[in-house]
């Protein structure tokens, strides 16, 4: 088994995004270091699925870039909801309060 | 990092790397930012990202006003690929003759300082966003170049543009202590060593105060937070931005398709909490199917909340403080912080720089308290 299937510019790191593998690197090397300045350059993990696909992935990059256990890389902060949820299911919340 | 700055700025949103990057424009170049986080990690990555000019005090129009003529054209000046930068236009709703009224004195003081504002009737209103309902709109007011830009971006393309005008930025680095001597501020203490510095900006955003009183002295503000939140992207259909603040809320579609919302409590406690609620979506939603029903389909996808600190008067803190004497205050902003930075950062660059200001911000000192000069912003959310 290859241990990838394609180039780093062919590779979807967030699907909602549309980040890649070659996106996360040039911004590694112009500095952005962190998860959560690489989440905010990007966007990567701020769409619908809310980072639960690519915030793994990318906590494994940085750490591999940074030449640390992944432990060690600070993850960005989870915000609610779990699953994106229309606005009118929320209405509905506030007329069955008493 | 440098142990010795002519300028120490604490913190690293939008307003210290702002001031930083005039700083160097101005031909300084011995300054260091300090930020306990990351980048616009506080008040200003969490803001609303509206700009507009429509205010209800002369200082704010025309702070207001100058920095969105700044933002027009701050991705080239700062050499930054784009701040993802909107003129939509902003359309403020009126509820109620007294509301109406004073959006009339709103608009008459903008148009008399070139502010292209105008009052709107009902109808076009719902022309101008089709998907207004609002059965109980009186009118509105409407101005075309008020907008959106991207918070982080911004923030960023300031802090670079500062680094290569040869400033220090230090991201998770924190401020622990002020060094006082004679009346002045010597030594910023911070948890990676002492940097002694010539003067010190304080733009700490809702922890000013407690900056502040580390060199004695004190700043008047109340810090509550504010809830907000970002749908998934859709196809553009909403220019401006809505804002009610009959509604306490506001609501935008960014370049990019989400929409942002948020809403202003009366009832938020005074405090540091910056969690989330379920009540509030529930309470948006409910206010967004009477303004804009047709919203209702969007789905969520992130909630969050940030601080205001909001000052007697809603007004901002600017200019050097009473003691200790090289202590500079832009802090203050009453939520309306990052609508004003260009033009926040050049005075207080120009000030301290020794040089006569754009806008005369004298007004805005610390001073006005004490002296019962209190210049209250009517049009706040």
């Amino acid at each position: 088994m290859p241990d990838r299937v394609g180039t780093p510019d062919e590779i979807v790191i967030c699907r909602c995004e549309e980040v890649t593998e070659a996106d996360i690197h040039q911004a590694y090397a112009e500095g952005y270091r962190t998860v959560e300045d690489l989440k905010r350059l990007l966007r990567i993990g701020m769409g619908p699925c809310g980072g639960r696909t690519c915030m793994p992935l990318l906590l494994g990059m940085v750490a591999r870039l940074a030449g640390v256990p992944v432990a060690q890389v600070a993850p960005a902060v989870s915000r609610p909801p779990l699953k994106p949820l229309e606005l009118a299911r929320y209405a509905a919340l506030q007329e069955q309060q008493p | 990092m440098k142990r010795r700055v002519e300028v120490a700025i604490v913190g690293g949103g939008v307003i210290g790397c702002a001031i930083a990057y005039y700083l160097t424009q101005l031909g300084l170049r011995d300054i260091a930012v300090f930020e306990r986080s990351y980048l616009a990690s506080g008040s200003t990555g969490r803001c609303g990202a509206g700009v507009r000019a429509q205010w209800g005090t002369e200082m704010n129009c025309r702070l207001a006003q100058s920095s969105i003529h700044d933002f027009e054209t701050l991705a080239d000046e700062l050499d930054y690929p784009s701040i993802d930068f909107k003129q939509g236009g902003y359309l403020i709703l009126a509820f109620g003759r007294a509301q109406l009224d004073q959006f009339g004195r709103n608009v008459a003081l903008q148009n008399s300082l070139g502010i292209q504002s105008r009052l709107v009737t009902p109808d076009e209103a719902r022309r101008i966003v089709p998907h207004l309902v609002a059965p109980d709109l009186l009118g509105a007011t409407f101005c075309p170049t008020d907008g959106h830009c991207d918070p982080f971006k911004v923030t960023d393309a300031y802090a670079q543009a500062a680094r290569r005008g040869g400033a220090e930025i230090h991201t998770a680095t924190t401020v622990t202590g002020l060094r006082v001597c004679a009346g002045r501020i010597t030594t910023v203490e911070t948890d990676r060593g002492p940097v002694d510095c010539g003067l010190l900006v304080n733009a700490a955003g809702p922890h000013a105060a407690q900056i502040a009183a580390m060199a004695g002295c004190e700043i008047p503000y109340m810090t509550q937070r504010h809830q907000i939140m970002v749908t998934e992207p859709v196809a553009a259909m909403q220019d401006p931005m809505v804002i009610s603040f009959s509604h306490g809320l506001y609501c935008q579609q960014t370049p990019r398709g989400s929409f942002i919302m948020g809403l202003g409590d009366p009832a938020e406690p005074v405090g540091f909490d910056m969690g989330h609620s379920w009540q509030f979506l529930a309470d948006l939603a409910s206010k967004i199917d009477y303004l804009m029903p047709a919203l209702g389909s969007l789905r969520v996808v992130r909630q969050w909340s940030g601080l205001y600190e909001v000052t007697p008067d809603s007004q901002p803190l600017l200019g050097l403080a009473p003691e200790p004497a090289n202590l500079w205050l832009a802090a203050g902003f009453s939520g309306h912080g990052f609508m004003l930075a260009p033009m926040v950062g050049r005075i207080l660059a120009q000030l301290i720089c020794g040089q006569a200001p754009e806008i005369d911000v004298s007004p805005l000192d610390l001073g006005r308290f004490a002296r019962g000069e209190l210049m209250r912003e009517p049009s706040v959310v």
